[in-house]
């Protein structure tokens, strides 16, 4: 994870387009410039980064079902519950389910796992709109392989 | 036996905190309830829920942009209703 880039997702572990399944890992860095302020003496990963995770877990599998040809969008956060507290050096593994293949708009159930422990899941709405432009779209196709590549390796 | 309308008045007063009383046949989602458009994406799943359809957004959303006049075509719930009657006629024939 690179906290300060948004980069959320290291790999791919399980993908499965066509039922809309996904799994991924996220390796919490042990230093980051967001845990200077959240909180100094006491580093977490802030809660609404543990929801970004979640929801682009869900982006990449959303991305694939619709082959990259349109672009999911984040539009509403449900349910969401902070279970425990996630600390520097924690491995995440992020699953996500589709719940609703809607028209032009998705909802997937997703929740993030540590240790065996449960650490936080919610239910996420996604608008699927056209790529606002070909760097977004070129950008999506580049990350989307770096962290599948890392799945083989 | 409930109808389109009354369960879709329902999942719209449900959705978005509008009395059901307010929620008339004749009223347009956007212009008359003051719904936006990511509160009908949430209106959008329940009827989905509801009624085991998918109701065709992205088409009727091309369809406006190429006549915004329309609009009433669409979003006025009795006219919203009958479209999902349609739908769901698809469905099952």
């Amino acid at each position: 994870m690179l906290l300060e880039y948004f980069q959320m997702i290291d790999r791919v572990e399980e993908l499965d387009p066509e039922n809309g399944r996904v799994v991924a890992r996220a390796e919490v860095p042990m230093e980051s410039p967001v845990f200077e302020g959240h909180f100094p003496g006491t580093p977490l990963v802030p809660g609404v980064l543990l929801i970004e995770t979640m929801a682009q877990a869900s982006g990449f599998m959303l991305l694939s079902r619709l082959k990259f040809e349109k672009m999911p969008f984040l539009a509403n956060v449900t349910l969401a519950k902070m279970r425990t507290f996630v600390e520097p050096g924690a491995v995440l593994r992020v699953e996500a389910e589709l719940e609703h293949d809607g028209s032009g708009f998705a909802k997937t159930a997703a929740h993030i796992v540590s240790d065996g422990k449960k650490i936080c899941d919610s239910r996420l709405m996604f608008r699927i709109m056209p790529f606002p432009n070909e760097t977004l779209k070129g950008n999506m196709l580049d990350r989307f392989s770096q962290i599948s590549r890392s799945q083989a390796e | 036996m409930t109808t389109t309308f009354e369960a879709v008045a329902e999942i719209i007063s449900e959705t978005s905190d509008i009395p059901l009383e307010e929620i008339t046949p004749e009223k347009n989602a956007f212009t008359d309830l003051g719904i936006d458009s990511l509160d009908f994406l949430d209106i959008a799943f329940a009827i989905d829920k509801h009624f085991g359809i998918k109701i065709p957004l992205e088409q009727w959303t091309e369809e406006l942009n190429e006549n915004p006049a329309q609009v009433d075509e669409y979003f006025v719930l009795s006219k919203l209703c009958a479209r999902i009657d349609e739908v769901i006629a698809a469905k099952d024939a």
